[in-house]
């Protein structure tokens, strides 16, 4: 019995490092953002809209919103496109755009085609703005809270899913699932 | 014969000297100088290219490669120490930028490991001995008792 003890042991530690190891595994690719927990990086960029206009952080600060970093070159935007409409249509919490390095044109004529869900669109054209956010590949969404802290990170295009599990409750109640099913009901 | 080795040979050269300008092509930058663009390679070499993960930020030909590439560039540019880029990565991307983690307590394991895991089989290796040279003891005890009756 004591013969085996040890080598019994040894591979019970080792079945345990490995299923820990298996079960981080699931999130391969998927990076945690140190952005997470800490205030938003601050931004004042032009309006896809209209290019006179700044866009600011401060001016966003005491509301929730979405930040979703998006291209016209980017397929995975174009697949979660009906998602951020759905959620537009919610009126839940407002959208906030970020074109990262795109053509204006392309963007603007985009939009026109498929419908707008932001409430504004900040454009990123050199790419500067995804590197203080630690964006590495469109779609990345982000949910900034009303004191400007970043909540949560969704990685890839957003799915119906995603919104319903990983947003709606992370919002506050009077925002979140209690007005989305008004949304629903009217 | 000489002649055909020689042709080969050149053209073996003129295909690999057509690979090397393609490898420089990824990242022509150049620093203003030598020191500084010593420490430019040195910190492109050492950052992950966050889409393709296995690269690095020097070798990758990918857009946000370049983005990086030049925020690294701007940073020494303005005086800024390569400790001070490594932290203005690893705040925006975290610790995965990094080819080489860092010493934290997250990762402290990584480097202790090694340590601990000879330690542990130094102490199994004493004991198999100290345990086999009791058993050679054993055995001549009843020896010199088969000899004695």
């Amino acid at each position: 019995m004591n013969r085996f003890a040890i080598p019994l042991g040894v591979f019970a530690l080792l079945v345990v490092v490995l299923a820990i190891g298996i079960k981080h595994s699931s999130n391969l690719g998927v990076i945690v953002s140190p952005l997470l927990g800490k205030p938003a990086p601050e931004f004042a960029l032009p309006s896809l809209t209209d290019s006179t206009h700044i866009v600011k952080s401060s001016d966003l600060r005491g509301r929730w919103y979405i930040f979703n970093v998006w291209g016209t070159w980017c397929g995975g935007c174009r697949q979660e496109h009906s998602v951020l409409l759905e959620m537009r249509q919610a009126d839940v919490v407002p959208i906030i755009g970020l074109d990262w390095k795109d053509k204006a044109d392309e963007a603007l004529s985009l939009l026109q085609q498929l419908g707008n869900p932001y409430e504004i669109v900040a454009v990123d054209k050199d790419g500067r703005e995804a590197i203080e956010w630690g964006v590495y590949g469109a779609p990345e969404t982000f949910l900034v809270n009303d004191q400007g802290v970043v909540v949560y990170k969704y990685i890839g295009p957003l799915t119906h899913e995603a919104w319903e599990k990983e947003f709606l409750p992370r919002l506050p109640p009077k925002q979140g699932a209690a007005r989305a099913q008004e949304a629903a009901k009217s | 014969m000489m002649r055909r080795w020689a042709l080969a040979l050149t053209a073996m050269a003129a295909v690999f000297a057509l690979f090397a300008t393609a490898a420089y092509a990824v990242d022509p930058t150049q620093m203003p100088t030598p020191e500084l663009q010593k420490r430019y390679l040195g910190l492109t070499h050492e950052l992950r290219c966050m889409q393709c993960q296995n690269e690095a930020i020097a070798d990758s030909p990918v857009d946000l490669a370049a983005d990086l590439r030049r925020q690294v560039h701007d940073m020494l540019l303005a005086g800024k120490t390569d400790e001070d880029v490594r932290n203005f990565m690893v705040a925006r991307y975290g610790e995965f930028i990094l080819f080489r983690p860092r010493m934290s307590v997250r990762t402290a394991w990584l480097w202790l490991a090694p340590g601990v895991l000879i330690l542990v089989g130094a102490f199994v290796a004493v004991r198999i001995v100290q345990q086999r040279s009791a058993l050679v003891t054993q055995d001549n005890e009843p020896l010199e008792e088969d000899i004695r009756s």
